[in-house]
This record gives structure tokens, C-alpha cells and sequence, in this order.
């Protein structure tokens, strides 16, 4: 039997750790978007665990649709981060800064 | 302690460490496949419990396809690693106490018994039924109940299949291209010219 606390601090566990990624790898836009895409599993494992928790099978029809955001949300990502090398020749973080922003 | 539980800590385990080998690596053609690891264990974190659906899609949409793009789009750029490496460690005990924070108040949080969902009845999906498949279940919710949120996804996929497309199309220069409005503005005065000579004699 999967206890439902366990799944929850997994999901926690993934979630911090892909935090830190950010943290640590803060000049590399390829690694910030991987950790993004961790982040996104790990709300999904709440999802999941909740929707077996509480037999409603809507929990796992959002999972789905946020399969469907982050997909979108990496092949966007990617397209501009294939731009801004073609413009940069780099993908460091700290070189974008023309918008001053 | 069941073999479904035996199994669930050990994915578990195999994905905590892949998420450590996705943040820490030094390459990050390795970090990508440390993702893909930590996918294909979630895939079976998922099917122990009981989302076959949405397993066989985390495999198939995001170790197929959005990880075969990031590895694609990695080893297509020539990246710096030494460079993107500095301030690692710098940054390190800031993650890491951040990390910290995140799990002490997600753990706080999960581990009050207050929360509300009190395993009442914890195989409340009607798995055990004969005949019982979870596409099906979840195909039936997803045409009925969600069928409009389907739909705005199937809008945001199109959205992303354009922006993607026009972000990285580019003119390519001298490239041959048929420009329609010059050919039909053509005047026959502009190419023509009509010469008016004596016509020729045999000698």
C-alpha cells in the first residue's frame, strides 16, 4: 500500500531539488528550462496521488493538460533559446541584459 | 511491507538521484538524459498508482518528443561548459538552503494530520472492477466533463506548433523564392522593346 504522505514528500522532495537547480544553475537557460520541467512533474505526482487518494479520476485529467502546457512551454522555450544562440553565439543568462529590465 | 511498496521506494530512491544528477551534472547533454531517468521512473512511480494512461503519455510525449528536443537543441549549440559553470559554488549554499526550506515547509504541511484527506478509503477508483480500463475512464471524463479544456489544449498546441515555427524559420539568403505580386505587377513596356528597322534584302 502507497501511502499518501510519501508520495506528497516525494513530490516535495522533487519540487526542492529542482528549486536548488535553479539556484545553481542560474547562467545555463537549458538547464533552467530542465528544471522547469521538473518542477512541473512533481505537481503532477500531487495530482496523481491525490486523484488515487480520493477516487476522482479528475485529478488525472489535469495532469494531462499540464503535460500539454509544459510541452508547449518547451518547444517555445527551446525555439527561443535556438534564436537567441543564433544571435548571441551564447546562452548565458547574465549576457541578456539590453532590456535592462 | 508489500511488494508494490518494496517497488515504489526503490523508484523512488532511482528518482531523487536522477534529480540530483539533473542539477549537479557538469555536461549538459548529461543532465538530459539524468531527466530522461527521472521521467521513465516516474512513468513507473505512475503506473503503481494506478495512472496507466498518463504513464504510457509521460513516456511516450516527454521521453519521445520533448527530450529527444532538448538533447537535440543541447548538442546542436556549442555550449561553454567551464563558463556556464562559474558561480556553481557559489550559488550552492543558497540552493541548497533553499532547497532545505522548501522541503522542512512542504514536509510540515504534508505531515499534519490536519490535512483535510484522512485515508479513508484508499482504493476508491474502481480499479478492481472486471473490465476496467483507466484510458478508457479517463477518455470518458475527458470528451464530457473537460471537453472544453480539451479543446483550448488542442488551441494551445497549435499556438505552440506556430510560435515555434516563426521563431526559428529564417530567410535564408540566396535562396531562389517565386515572389508572386512582382510577377503579376509585370508590364509588357518594362520587358518589351519594339524595334522598328528596315527589313533586310538578300544581297
Amino acid at each position: 500500500m502507497i501511502q499518501l504522505e510519501f508520495v506528497l514528500m516525494l513530490a516535495g522532495l522533487l519540487f526542492a531539488l529542482s528549486v536548488a537547480g535553479i539556484f545553481l544553475n542560474r547562467k545555463n537557460v537549458i538547464l533552467l528550462l530542465m528544471c522547469i520541467e521538473l518542477m512541473l512533474l512533481a505537481v503532477n505526482f500531487n495530482f496523481v496521488a491525490f486523484a488515487r487518494q480520493l477516487g476522482d479520476l479528475s485529478g488525472q485529467v489535469y495532469v494531462f493538460f499540464i503535460m500539454t502546457v509544459a510541452a508547449a512551454e518547451a518547444a517555445i522555450g527551446l525555439a527561443i533559446l535556438v534564436v537567441l544562440f543564433r544571435e548571441k553565439k551564447s546562452i548565458n543568462v547574465e549576457r541578456l541584459d539590453e532590456m535592462k529590465g | 511491507m508489500t511488494l508494490t511498496a518494496i517497488l515504489f521506494y526503490a523508484f523512488s530512491a532511482v528518482l531523487v538521484v536522477a534529480a540530483v544528477g539533473v542539477i549537479t551534472s557538469r555536461n549538459p547533454v548529461h543532465a538530459a538524459l539524468f531527466l530522461v531517468l527521472a521521467f521513465i521512473n516516474s512513468a513507473v512511480l505512475w503506473l503503481l498508482m494506478e495512472a496507466e494512461f498518463l504513464a504510457i503519455v509521460l513516456v511516450l510525449v516527454y521521453v519521445g518528443a520533448v527530450m529527444v528536443l532538448f538533447l537535440f537543441v543541447v548538442m546542436m549549440l556549442d555550449i561553454n561548459v567551464a563558463q556556464m559553470r562559474e558561480g556553481f559554488t557559489r550559488y550552492a549554499p543558497l540552493g541548497i538552503v533553499v532547497a532545505l526550506l522548501v522541503v522542512i515547509e512542504i514536509g510540515s504541511v504534508v505531515w499534519v494530520k490536519s490535512l483535510g484527506v484522512e485515508p479513508t478509503a484508499p482504493a476508491a477508483l474502481a480499479t478492481g472492477v472486471e473490465g476496467y480500463s483507466n484510458t478508457r475512464a479517463l477518455g470518458e471524463l475527458m470528451y464530457t466533463k473537460f471537453i472544453y479544456p480539451f479543446e483550448l489544449a488542442a488551441m494551445l498546441l497549435l499556438l505552440a506548433i506556430v510560435a515555434a515555427i516563426t521563431l526559428t524559420m529564417r530567410q535564408r539568403r540566396g535562396a531562389k523564392q517565386q515572389d508572386i505580386a512582382a510577377q503579376v505587377a509585370v508590364r509588357p513596356q518594362d520587358r518589351v522593346r519594339l524595334v522598328k528597322m528596315e527589313a533586310e534584302k538578300d544581297a
